[in-house]
C-alpha cells in the first residue's frame, strides 16, 4: 500500500524539479514562497488569496464539513485531495456559493464571499467547474463559451433586441473564445453541439469556458474524473499553464497520482476535516495522512491489520486532539 | 454520499396545520379582496345570500333548488314565477324577488326541471327568441342548486350547449341560456370550479361552534378521502419522478365504475365498490405496461413524461364525457340518512366512507413499512439505483405503484361520488390540484407527507366555507399551497434537498 | 358543395382572431419552456387575467391603450407573484404552483364574491369592453371578400380584428427573433441546459428566469385580451383545458423554434375543424350528436398530445438534437 508514497520528494527537491522545468519563473517563485511554509494544518501562508475560518456544514446528525483555518496560496496549485465522502466537493459547494454552511466565514481577496450566492461569487472572480460535467449539451462549442463572457450588454433584456448596442462586445468575445478554444484544441468543434464532445473535450470545454471569465482564481472539481488516461496529461499541462500565467488553482481529486505531479500544496481532507496540509511529498509521507485517507477509503482492504491496531489509532487519535483543541465526535459512517 | 435524516418531529406537523388553518382564515380574504370598494359590494352580496338562505337553508339532510332570473347587468329580475317540479311527484311555485334569491327545499337529491313562465317576466325582459323555459338542476344535499335565466335583450344568443347544460347540473349554479360560448376548444371544453361542489354556502352571518364542528368533520372526511388518491399520487411521484396529471381521471374513473356497478347494473355497493376498484387497478396495470414501462425503457425524460400524462389525461376526459355525458351522475340512488356521532352529523354514507379510508390507509401504512414489497417500494423511492444494486427489481416495484395507486385512485373516486351525493366528468380535475397540494404540501414523494397535507387541504377547504364564499373554497386551498411553498418549499414533513 | 364549405370553415380558422391569439399565447409559452425550460402550466391564467384587466379597465372609462397597459401590467404582476417563490426551486414547483394560481384566477374570477367586476361565472360580454377597440378601425364599413373569405370590416369578427391579432403576433414573432438570438437568448438557453453551470458562469439565473417568466406571462396576457375581443369573457372557458391547447399547440409546432407555435395554432385549429365539420358531415345522420362530435375531436386532441410527445417531440420545425426537453 505505500508503493506510490514510497518515493521520498521534499518540497526543496520538488523546487528544484520546477526550476529545471522549462515554466515559468513565476511558478518557480511560488514553489518557492511554499518551500518554507511549515507543512501543518491551518498554517498561514505568505500570499493567501483565499482564507477559510470555521466553516462547518452539517446534514442531518452528520457533520460533513468542519474547517477550522484553511489559506490558498495566490497564484500556486493547491489540491484538495482525500477519500470519497471526505466532504471535498462540499467544501467547494460552500466557498462558491452553491451551499450555505451553519456557520463561518470565509474571505476572497480581503473581501468576505459568506453568504453570496454562486453567481456572485463567480463575479468575484472565482470560477468553478463541476464534477459532472456541466457542458450546455445543446449549445454549440462557441455558444458554450461566449456564454461566460463577463459584462456582457448583450445580456441585459433591454438591450438584447438592439444588436448594434452589443455587437462590437460580441465580436471581441468571440475572438478571445477562439483563442481560448484553440490553445484546448477545441477550435476545430467551435459548431458542433456540446453534447456532441467526448468526456475528456467536455472538460476541456468547461475550464476554457471558465477562463472566458478571466478568473483570479479557478476550482475544479475532479477535472481528472471519467477522462480518457491518454487525455489526463494534457489536462494536467492546462492545469499548469493556468497557474503559470498567474491564476490560483485550486481543485479536487481522489486520485493521489495526479495530485503530486502538479500540485505546489496538498490539503488532504477526511470525514469533513483537514487532517494534513504541506507539499505533496511531505503530505504524501506523512503516516496519519495515509491511515486517516485509506482508513476511510470506500474500497480500502478491510484486512490491513494496521488499522485495527490500537496502537496506531490511539495514536491517530493523539494526533487528531493535538492538532484540533475540539475532541474529535463520533463520525457515522453513513457515507455511501 | 450521507443519508440525510429527516430532522422534524412530528409535532411540527400539527403544530404546522393550526398555524396552516389560521392562515387559512387570515390570508384568503387578505390575498383576494382588494380594494375598500370590492369589500363593500362583497359585504352586501353576502347579505343577500344570508337571505336566500333563510328561505332554504341546506344542509347534510336539505337540498335546495333556486331559481334566479337575470337581467341586463346581471340584475335579478323580481315577480318571475317558475314551477319546479322533481322525483316523487314535487311540484313547487316559486316567485323571484329583487332583493333575494327565491329557493325551496326538496324533499330528496336528484334531476329537478325548472320551468320558467315567460308569461310573467316584465315587458321590457322577455326572454329571447329560442330560449329554453326549462332547466334541468341536480340537488344534492348540502348544497343549492341554482336555476339561472337570462333575460332582457341584451342577453346573448341563446344556445344551452352541452357545456352550458354540465355547469347547471353540475355545479349547482347554472344558467340556462349560457353566453355565446365560442367554437374554440377552449370554450367548448369549458372547466368549471364546484363540480363536486358538496356542503353549501356556510359564508352567512356569525360563525356558530356548531357550524365549526360540521365543518371539521366534513373536513377531516375529506381529507381522509383525499388522501387516498393523494397517497397513489405520492407513490408514483416517489418511485418514478412523475407528477402525474392523469390521475385526476383515474378518480374519475372510479366514481364512473361505481356509477355503472352500482346504479346502472345495480350490484350492492360492497360488490360495486370491489369491482371498481379492481377495475381501476386493472387499469392501472395496463398504462403502465402499455405506455410507462415502454416509456422507461426509452429513457424518455420526465418533462415528456409529464406531457404525456397531459396527453392522458385530456383524452380520458372527454372519453368519460362521452360515456356519462356532461350532467351529473349518483352512485346510490337512494336517500342519505344524517347520522350524528358527537358533533358531527354527516350522512351514513359519509361515515362508511370515512372508515373504509382509514382502514385502507393504515392498510398502507402496514404494507410500507411492515411487507417486504412495501419496504422495497420505499427503497426504491429514496435511491432507485442503490434499490436495483440490492437486488429489488425497480420495474416490478414501479408496476406495483402504478397498480396499487390507479386502485386506490378508484376508490377514493367511488368513496367522493357517493360522499358528495352526485359526481361528473370534472370531478377528478379539480381534485387532481387538491392532490398536487395535498403532496406538495406534505413533502413531494413522501407517502405519509400525502396523508398529513391531504388532511390540511381537506380541512382547509372545508373550514374555508366558514368565512368566504363556497365557490372560493378549492381557491383557499391552493392559496395555501403557495403560501407554503414560499415559507417551506420541501413541505411539511419533507426533507430538503441538497446540492452537489 | 357539402366539402367546399368545410374547407372554406378551415381556410376561416387559419385565419381566425382565435388562431392568432393562441399563437400568441404559444409564443409566450415557448419563452417560458422552449427556451428557458420553465414549466409553466398555468398560460390560460394570464390569459384570463390580462382579459380581466383590458376589460375591467376599458368598461371603467379606459383608454384602449390604457386598458392595454393594464393588461399587460396584470400579467407582469402574476409572473412576478407567481415566479419569487419558486424561481429558486425545482420545476414541477413552479408547474404546481402556475395551474394552481391559474385556477384561482378563474375560481375568484367566476366566484359571487367579485360579480360586480367580473360579472361572476357568466362572465363579462364583449360589447361591454370592445367599443373603444373598434373605435380605433381606420376600415371602411362593410364587407370585405378575400378569396373565399367574407368578413365585416368592422366589428366582433371582423377583419380589423384580424389584422391587429396578426399584426400583435407578427410583432412578437420579431421581438423574440431578436431576443432570442442575441445574448440573452444564450443565457437563457444556457439556464434551459443546466442553472448551475450558467451560476457558476457568474450570471444571475433567478433574475433571468424571471425576466423570461414576466416577458411570456405579459404575451399570455396579450393573447387572452385578443382571444376575448371577438367574444366575451368566461372564466369558464379559460381554464386548464386551454392551457393544455397552447401547450399542444408549441409542441405541435416545436418548441424552441420562431415560427412553431404560429404554425402549431393555425394547423392545430385547421385541423380540429376539418375533423369536427368532417365527422358531421362523413358520420351518417343520427350517429354520433354535435356534442359527441366535440367530444371525439377533444380526445384526438388528447391522443395527438401524447403521440407528439412521444414520437415527435421536437414538433413540427423542431431540431431533434437542439430538443427543449431536459435530458437530465
Amino acid at each position: 500500500m505505500s508503493a506510490e508514497m514510497s518515493s521520498p520528494t521534499t518540497a526543496v527537491e520538488a523546487a528544484a524539479a520546477a526550476a529545471a522545468d522549462p515554466a515559468s519563473a513565476e511558478a518557480v517563485q511560488v514553489a518557492r514562497d511554499l518551500t518554507f511554509v511549515e507543512p501543518r494544518v491551518g498554517v498561514a501562508k505568505p500570499d493567501a488569496v483565499l482564507v477559510v475560518d470555521g466553516v462547518q456544514r452539517r446534514f442531518g446528525g452528520m457533520t460533513a464539513v468542519d474547517v477550522d483555518h484553511l489559506e490558498v496560496q495566490r497564484g500556486a496549485i493547491t489540491a484538495l485531495i482525500g477519500p470519497n465522502g471526505a466532504g471535498k466537493t462540499t467544501l467547494f459547494n460552500l466557498l462558491t456559493g452553491f451551499d450555505t454552511p451553519n456557520q463561518g466565514s470565509w474571505t476572497f481577496d480581503g473581501r468576505s464571499l459568506a453568504g453570496r450566492s454562486g453567481a456572485a461569487v463567480a463575479r468575484a472572480g472565482m470560477v468553478r467547474t463541476f464534477q459532472l460535467t456541466k457542458a450546455l449539451s445543446r449549445l454549440t462549442v462557441l455558444q458554450n463559451m461566449l456564454l461566460a463572457t463577463p459584462r456582457h450588454p448583450g445580456e441585459r433584456l433591454g438591450l438584447s433586441w438592439l444588436p448594434f448596442l452589443w455587437r462590437a462586445r460580441e465580436r471581441e468575445a468571440t475572438e478571445k473564445a477562439l483563442e481560448i478554444l484553440a490553445r484546448f484544441k477545441l477550435d476545430a468543434k467551435k459548431d458542433d453541439f456540446a453534447g456532441a464532445l467526448s468526456g475528456g473535450q467536455r472538460k476541456l470545454l468547461e475550464m476554457a469556458r471558465a477562463l472566458m471569465t478571466d478568473p483570479t482564481v479557478i476550482m475544479l472539481d475532479e477535472p481528472m474524473a471519467g477522462v480518457n488516461p491518454a487525455l489526463v496529461q494534457s489536462l494536467l499541462g492546462h492545469v499548469q499553464a493556468l497557474r503559470d500565467e498567474g491564476m490560483t488553482v485550486v481543485f479536487v481529486e481522489h486520485d493521489m497520482h495526479a495530485v503530486r505531479h502538479i500540485s505546489d500544496w496538498v490539503v488532504v481532507m477526511a470525514e469533513g476535516r483537514i487532517v494534513a496540509e504541506g507539499p505533496p511529498g511531505t503530505v504524501m509521507q506523512d503516516q496519519a495522512v495515509v491511515d486517516a485517507y485509506l482508513g476511510a477509503h470506500h474500497d480500502t482492504d478491510l484486512g490491513d491489520d494496521a488499522l485495527l491496531d490500537p496502537a496506531v489509532l490511539a495514536r491517530l487519535e493523539a494526533e487528531a486532539t493535538g492538532r484540533q483543541s475540539a475532541p474529535e465526535t463520533d463520525h457515522q459512517e453513513e457515507q455511501r | 454520499m450521507t443519508a440525510d435524516r429527516p430532522t422534524c418531529r412530528p409535532r411540527a406537523g400539527t403544530r404546522g396545520r393550526r398555524l396552516l388553518i389560521f392562515l387559512a382564515a387570515l390570508a384568503a380574504p387578505a390575498l383576494l379582496a382588494v380594494a375598500p370598494a370590492q369589500a363593500a359590494t362583497a359585504a352586501t352580496d353576502a347579505t343577500t345570500a344570508a337571505a336566500a338562505a333563510a328561505a332554504c337553508r341546506p344542509d347534510d339532510a336539505t337540498a335546495c333548488v333556486a331559481v334566479l332570473v337575470l337581467g341586463a347587468e346581471n340584475a335579478r329580475v323580481p315577480d318571475a314565477q317558475a314551477t319546479i317540479t322533481g322525483p316523487g311527484g314535487f311540484t313547487a311555485d316559486v316567485t323571484t324577488a329583487a332583493d333575494a334569491v327565491a329557493a325551496v327545499a326538496v324533499p330528496q337529491p336528484g334531476t329537478y326541471t325548472v320551468e320558467l313562465d315567460p308569461a310573467t317576466l316584465p315587458d321590457d325582459a322577455p326572454l329571447p327568441d329560442g330560449a329554453a323555459t326549462t332547466v334541468e338542476v341536480t340537488a344534492q344535499t348540502g348544497s343549492t342548486a341554482r336555476a339561472a335565466f337570462r333575460v332582457g335583450e341584451a342577453a346573448a344568443a341563446p344556445a344551452p350547449s352541452a357545456t352550458a347544460s354540465g355547469l347547471a347540473s353540475g355545479s349547482g349554479s347554472g344558467s340556462g341560456s349560457g353566453s355565446a360560448s365560442s367554437a374554440a376548444p377552449g370554450g367548448t371544453a369549458a372547466d368549471d370550479a364546484g363540480g363536486a361542489a358538496s356542503e353549501g354556502d356556510a359564508a352567512t352571518g356569525s360563525i356558530t361552534p356548531a357550524q365549526v364542528w360540521q365543518q371539521l368533520g366534513s373536513g377531516l372526511r375529506f381529507g381522509l378521502l383525499l388522501a387516498l388518491a393523494s397517497v397513489g399520487l405520492s407513490l408514483i411521484y416517489g418511485t418514478t419522478g412523475l407528477s402525474s396529471f392523469s390521475h385526476g381521471e383515474q378518480v374519475t374513473l372510479g366514481a364512473l365504475m361505481a356509477f355503472v356497478t352500482i346504479n346502472a347494473w345495480g350490484l350492492h355497493p360492497v360488490l360495486g365498490g370491489i369491482v371498481t376498484v379492481a377495475v381501476c387497478a386493472a387499469t392501472g396495470w395496463l398504462q403502465d405496461a402499455g405506455i410507462w414501462r415502454p416509456l422507461r425503457r426509452r429513457g424518455t425524460p420526465l418533462t415528456q413524461l409529464m406531457i404525456v400524462t397531459i396527453g392522458l389525461s385530456i383524452t380520458l376526459q372527454f372519453l368519460i364525457q362521452l360515456v356519462i355525458g356532461g350532467g351529473s351522475q349518483r352512485i346510490l340512488t337512494s336517500n342519505p340518512r344524517p347520522v350524528t356521532v358527537g358533533p358531527f352529523t354527516l350522512t351514513e354514507a359519509s361515515w362508511w366512507a370515512m372508515g373504509i379510508a382509514l382502514v385502507v390507509i393504515l392498510g398502507i401504512a402496514a404494507f410500507l413499512t411492515r411487507t417486504r414489497i412495501g419496504r422495497a417500494t420505499r427503497a426504491v423511492s429514496d435511491n432507485p439505483a442503490l434499490a436495483s444494486a440490492t437486488g429489488i427489481d425497480p420495474h416490478r416495484i414501479v408496476r406495483i405503484v402504478w397498480v396499487m395507486s390507479a386502485g386506490l385512485a378508484g376508490l377514493a373516486g367511488m368513496l367522493l361520488g357517493i360522499v358528495f351525493g352526485s359526481f361528473n366528468w370534472m370531478m377528478g380535475m379539480q381534485m387532481l390540484l387538491l392532490m398536487f397540494a395535498a403532496t406538495t404540501l406534505g413533502g413531494l414523494g413522501t407517502a405519509y407527507g400525502a396523508l398529513v397535507g391531504s388532511i390540511v387541504i381537506g380541512l382547509v377547504v372545508e373550514l374555508s366555507n366558514l368565512v368566504l364564499p363556497s365557490d372560493l373554497r378549492y381557491a383557499s386551498a391552493l392559496v395555501i399551497l403557495i403560501l407554503v411553498l414560499l415559507v417551506r418549499p420541501q413541505g411539511i414533513l419533507g426533507r430538503r434537498e441538497r446540492i452537489g | 358543395m357539402e366539402w367546399s364549405r368545410i374547407l372554406t370553415q378551415v381556410l376561416g380558422e387559419l385565419v381566425a382572431p382565435t388562431t392568432a391569439a393562441y399563437a400568441l399565447a404559444a409564443i409566450g409559452l415557448n419563452l417560458h419552456f422552449g427556451y428557458t425550460g420553465l414549466l409553466n402550466m398555468g398560460q390560460a391564467g394570464f390569459m384570463l387575467l390580462g382579459a380581466y384587466g383590458f376589460a375591467i379597465a376599458s368598461m371603467h372609462g379606459a383608454s384602449v391603450v390604457v386598458a392595454l397597459l393594464v393588461a399587460i401590467a396584470c400579467g407582469a404582476v402574476f409572473a412576478a407573484v407567481l415566479g419569487i417563490p419558486t424561481l429558486k426551486l425545482r420545476g414541477d414547483y413552479l408547474a404546481i404552483v402556475t395551474i394552481s394560481a391559474a385556477e384561482i384566477i378563474r375560481m375568484v374570477g367566476r366566484s359571487t364574491m367579485f360579480d360586480d367586476w367580473t360579472g361572476g361565472s357568466s362572465g363579462l360580454r364583449g360589447d361591454q369592453y370592445t367599443a373603444g377597440f373598434q373605435a380605433l378601425s381606420p376600415l371602411p364599413d362593410g364587407r370585405t371578400t378575400i378569396g373565399p373569405l367574407t368578413y365585416l370590416n368592422n366589428g366582433f369578427d371582423s377583419w380589423w380584428l384580424r389584422l391587429v391579432a396578426w399584426g400583435v403576433v407578427a410583432l412578437a414573432v420579431v421581438f423574440v427573433l431578436l431576443v432570442t438570438r442575441s445574448p440573452w437568448g444564450r443565457v437563457l438557453k444556457g439556464i434551459r441546459e443546466d442553472e448551475d453551470a450558467v451560476r457558476a458562469l457568474g450570471k444571475n439565473v433567478f433574475a433571468y428566469k424571471m425576466q423570461a417568466l414576466v416577458l411570456g406571462g405579459v404575451m399570455g396576457a396579450l393573447a387572452g385580451v385578443l382571444y376575448t375581443l371577438p367574444r366575451s369573457v368566461q372564466p369558464d372557458g379559460m381554464g386548464r383545458s386551454m392551457t393544455f391547447f397552447v401547450w399542444t399547440v408549441l409542441l405541435l409546432g416545436g418548441a424552441a423554434t420562431l415560427f412553431g407555435p404560429v404554425l402549431g395554432s393555425m394547423l392545430f385549429f385547421a385541423l380540429y375543424m376539418l375533423l369536427r365539420a368532417g365527422m358531421r358531415v362523413a358520420l351518417p345522420d343520427g350517429f354520433v350528436s354535435a356534442t359527441q362530435i366535440e367530444q371525439i375531436g377533444g380526445m384526438l386532441v388528447g391522443v395527438t398530445l401524447m403521440a407528439l410527445v412521444i414520437f415527435r417531440p421536437q414538433g413540427i420545425l423542431g431540431n431533434r438534437k437542439e430538443l427543449a426537453f431536459d435530458v437530465r
